[in-house]
């Protein structure tokens, strides 16, 4: 039912908390190869509308597609096996083990899938894994910090190590939470360049953002979420004309 | 059959008393705290234990020898004086008769130190570890204060005799218009049933009507705001510990006529409160309540012979059955909140 | 399979060399005779199965003496019924706790943190209730399970006739008494070490370190964590009916004291004195526990007054009496003690210890991310 180089559809999507109508009427197209942003100020439904594409909330009625496959009521490990992977806002990392091994273990579990008792080998024998997490830690510009304890990086490097813990498992769709919430100016300026680096790697990508600086310079198309309604849908210069916006977010924050 | 039902149903209720007592403490540490103690139990055991080092003091005698009388082998005669009697004449014969209750006065003060020296000295540098370190570290505590015990007052059980006048059984049944001695309850249980019942409202009232008890419920509705509002918790997390170490100590006190005080009663409650704790729901106080009530009925139940006979062995693991079921099936338990302790 | 990575041969081999030899260097300590050396075999098989379980994936289990005391039995059975040989015994008893493991797990597993310690809690109290009460013509209830004349033995009176008396266990003939038993259980413990070296430096091990450290990146990872949990229940298990069978083996009775709680804390205490998550900590706190358990409780006051002699009267006499307190009967009241310190000041045991010390040699030399430790000092990255 949905075109082809649609990756992710929301269809039609309403969430209601109680009497709360926190998603109204949400439908979303999100076409392969392209970074769609999803803006709003805060209590706009953005966060109600990340936890029901990947499932942690089920919709009031509507469903998300992801190429053919209905997402909704899946378990998290089951939409990561489709091919979707996830950025969270603050950053999910493996904090007690080295940063080589934080991207060892998504390449492991991508290329073992479900339990094997053939996993008993040597982790030394993981030459093929080690070497393509290493390369993935070049890409990041994390290479010389791939002995050091997770857990004591900076934020900013948290984030890029847990992009190659996504990108290491080649996903079709990357999902990214306010991929800069909480980092300081230098972060997000290097988080920004990665992405746009990765951006040429012809992954399709949804942003949920409020800052504005990232959202304009990576997105390719934007949906401007306000009172759980989507406002307006467009690239970025059709967003940044659209009256609307302005009114809705854009007039309270510039 | 009502009236074998219904006894089951009393029966139950003292056992359900101490269940409820130890698991409200319990729930109060967690709730305001954070904290899994699992050296609750050995508090509840330190509470008995000082009912009978009361009760050893007060009974302690002089022993003169007599050598104007002579026992029928012509040794002089002892001549044993209870110094409670010499000090406090015939209210010192009230106070050993009433030992048990009169051992609170020394209870409350001692369990208030020892919980605030538990929480000063130990627990409060377990707020923000993994809850496994702090059932490790507190699982310590319980054996070390269990062994001082067994080191002090040696491991045999030491029976502590009731006051005289609650030493009958009351006819319940008279009182509800049934036939005499159809229902008869022993008078103590009566009494614990009832002290659990004030001690229970007391906290819950403390709760609700004192400023005190309203921070501490929002805290534990909401730990992070109530610290944000610049309200010293900490000093609040002390005196909690301590009202909880209080309360699991006087109840430790009032059970010693029921069961005779030994050094592993505290892990031996410990391990059934913990259960009784989870099925009423982590942090919710009604919860822990109830269950302790209605974990201690259904064990009553459970040991009916009639029961035993349907499914043998039944009373031996009702307790961790429910528990297990509840855990499998409800996992927030009857009352808990969502998202506490699962990660 | 068999490639190792040389670091690992080497700690492998020296393991080895020093549990062989054990006889020789706890000379010196007094402590080399069968039956103790026995139990420091046995109990460091159960701390290491346990650390997998909870070393690895975090999850802390409070009733693996259930499988421990199942593996007794089952051992114990398998001489009455089979043979007095003790690998059929073995084999059944790791056989049956696994099982035992597997269902108790796949149960328990459903919940975590200390819903999950809770549910371990109550199923092996559960067995230990049952096994006094309505098991007792499994378990013999009070007086333990023990051999008897009237025992079937099937495979053994298929070659022999039953000799008078009790028979004891043997291997393929031999009898297993004194150093035989002791290198008997010296195998598996070495055998039981290689395993769990291969599972904690396999991507299985990776897996399970990962589920410790980050279950919800885990599962956006695309791993169901369950199974990955439940194979490291399961091992755990049959490393502790392994020990159980072991124990039965040096010494043919099982009672169900062995499946309460207390014994459950004990192989904790093992695993945290010594280092949980690390590969010989377990093994040391298994000794350390044995070893002083065994010399605390010989001492007696006529021991203490001699070690206090240089004092005069008055204090002597008190401190034989402080000092008694802890010793004998009040073994249990130093280990706790030890034990809060070692969690408030030392939480990664004596392995953490061990690496503090030896940092201090090399003050600038900045700390590699040792996988499954509990200490984590932070330093600037690049």
């Amino acid at each position: 039912m949905s075109l082809p180089n649609v990756v992710l559809h929301v269809a039609d999507v309403h969430k209601r908390f109680g009497g709360l109508h926190a998603l109204a009427d949400i439908d979303l197209q999100v076409e392969e190869g392209q970074t769609h942003a999803i803006i709003g100020p805060n209590g706009a439904g953005k966060s109600t509308l990340l936890n029901v594409i990947i499932g942690k909330l089920a919709p009031s009625s509507g469903q998300v597609v992801f190429e053919g496959t209905v997402l909704t009521g899946r378990k998290p490990y089951q939409i990561n096996q489709l091919g979707i992977a996830r950025v969270f806002q603050t950053p999910e990392i493996f904090a007690d083990l080295s940063v080589l091994h934080n991207v060892m273990i998504p390449a492991l579990a991508k290329r073992d899938g479900a339990f094997k008792l053939s996993m008993l080998r040597s982790l030394e024998h993981e030459h093929a894994v080690r070497a393509e997490a290493e390369h993935m830690l070049h890409d990041v510009g994390m290479h010389s910090a791939r002995e050091d304890h997770a857990g004591s990086l900076s934020r900013g490097d948290k984030r890029r190590m847990e992009l190659a813990m996504c990108l290491i498992q080649h996903p079709r769709l990357l999902l990214l939470d306010e991929p800069t919430a909480g980092m300081s100016r230098h972060d997000t300026n290097t988080t920004i360049e990665l992405l746009k680096k990765i951006k040429s790697r012809g992954m399709t990508k949804v942003i949920i953002e409020h800052d504005m600086h990232v959202v304009f310079s990576l997105a390719d198309k934007i949906s401007v979420l306000a009172q759980g309604r989507i406002i307006a849908d467009g690239t970025p210069d059709q967003v940044r004309g659209n009256p609307k916006v302005q009114e809705a977010y854009l007039g309270g924050t510039a | 059959m009502f009236e074998a039902i219904f006894l089951q149903f009393l029966n139950g209720l003292d056992k359900g008393s101490a269940y409820a007592l130890i698991a409200l403490g319990l729930t109060l540490v967690f709730g305001t705290l954070g904290v899994v103690n699992f050296a609750h139990g050995a508090l509840f055991m330190l509470g008995a234990f000082c009912a009978v080092l009361f009760r050893q003091l007060i009974t302690l005698e002089t022993v003169t020898l007599d050598p104007t009388q002579l026992s029928p082998w012509g040794a002089p005669l002892e001549v044993r004086e209870p110094l409670v009697q010499s000090w406090f004449g015939d209210f010192g014969a009230v106070l050993v008769n009433y030992s048990v209750p009169f051992s609170i006065l020394l209870t409350i003060p001692v369990m208030l130190v020892i919980g605030i020296l538990f929480e000063r000295g130990i627990i409060k540098h377990f707020y923000k570890r993994p809850h496994a370190e702090q059932i490790l570290v507190t699982f310590g505590l319980a054996i070390v204060a269990q062994e001082i015990i067994k080191s002090i007052f040696g491991a045999n059980p030491i029976p502590q005799p009731m006051p005289e006048e609650a030493r009958g059984a009351a006819d319940i049944g008279v009182w509800l218009g049934m036939q005499a001695n159809v229902i008869t309850y022993p008078i103590w249980r009566l009494v614990y049933f009832l002290f659990a019942g004030v001690i229970i409202g007391g906290v819950f009232a403390f709760l609700q009507f004192t400023t005190f008890g309203m921070v501490v419920r929002a805290g534990m509705a909401d730990r992070e705001t109530v610290g944000l509002l610049g309200i010293n918790i900490d000093r609040r997390f002390t005196i909690m510990f301590g009202l909880a170490a209080v309360v699991a100590g006087i109840a430790g006190v009032m059970y010693t006529p029921l069961l005779p005080p030994n050094y592993h009663m505290g892990m031996d409650f410990l391990v059934l409160s913990f259960v009784v704790v989870v099925v009423g729901g982590m942090g919710s106080l009604p919860g822990a309540v109830a269950a302790g009530f209605l974990l201690g009925i259904l064990q009553s139940f459970a040991s009916m012979t009639q029961v035993k006979a349907i499914v043998p062995g039944i009373d031996q693991v009702i307790i961790y059955l429910v528990a297990v079921v509840i855990l499998l099936v409800r996992p927030r338990g009857l009352m808990g909140r969502r998202g506490v302790m699962e990660a | 399979m068999l490639a190792m990575p040389r670091k690992d041969v080497v700690l492998f081999l020296g393991f080895a060399a020093v549990v062989l030899a054990m006889p020789i260097w706890l000379q010196p300590f007094g402590a080399a005779y069968p039956d103790l050396l026995n139990r420091f075999a046995i109990f460091a098989i159960f701390a290491v199965g346990f650390n997998i379980l909870f070393g690895l994936t975090g999850y802390l289990s409070f009733g693996h003496a259930a499988f421990f005391g199942v593996g007794s039995y089952a051992a114990v059975w398998s001489f009455k019924l089979l043979s007095m040989d003790a690998l059929p015994a073995l084999v059944f008893a790791i056989v049956v706790s696994g099982l035992f493991a597997l269902a108790i797990g796949f149960l328990s597993l459903r919940r975590s943190g200390i819903y999950f310690s809770i549910l371990t809690l109550a199923f092996a109290q559960m067995s230990y209730n049952l096994a006094y009460s309505v098991f007792t013509p499994i378990t013999n209830g009070e007086t333990g399970l023990q051999l008897s004349l009237n025992d079937s033995r099937v495979l053994d009176r298929m070659f022999s006739e039953p000799g008078p008396g009790l028979p004891s266990p043997t291997l393929l003939g031999t009898p297993l008494s004194g150093y035989v038993a002791f290198y008997f259980c010296a195998f598996f413990l070495i055998a039981t070490f290689f395993i769990a070296q291969r599972v904690t430096g396999s991507p299985f091990g990776m897996m399970l370190k990962g589920i410790k450290s980050n279950q919800t990146r885990m599962n956006y990872t695309g791993v169901n964590t369950r199974p990955y949990t439940l194979a490291a229940f399961v091992i755990s298990g049959m490393y502790a009916g392994l020990a159980g069978a072991l124990l039965a083996i040096t010494d043919p009775l099982a009672g169900a004291e062995r499946m309460q709680w207390t014994a459950s804390g004990e192989v904790v205490l093992m695993t945290i004195l010594g280092g949980a998550g690390t590969l010989v900590g377990p093994v040391i706190g298994a000794w350390l526990i044995k070893y002083f358990e065994n010399i605390f409780s010989a001492i007696n006051d006529g021991i203490l007054t001699q070690f206090w002699g240089f004092l005069p009267d008055g204090a002597q006499h008190t401190a034989v009496l402080i000092s008694s307190k802890f010793v004998g009967e009040g073994w249990f009241l130093t280990l706790g003690l030890v034990f809060v310190l070692i969690v408030v000041f030392l939480p990664g045991g004596v392995m953490e210890g061990v690496r503090r010390i030896a940092a201090l040699f090399r003050p600038n030399k900045p700390t590699p991310a040792s996988a499954g430790t509990t200490a984590s000092k932070p330093h600037p990255a690049e």
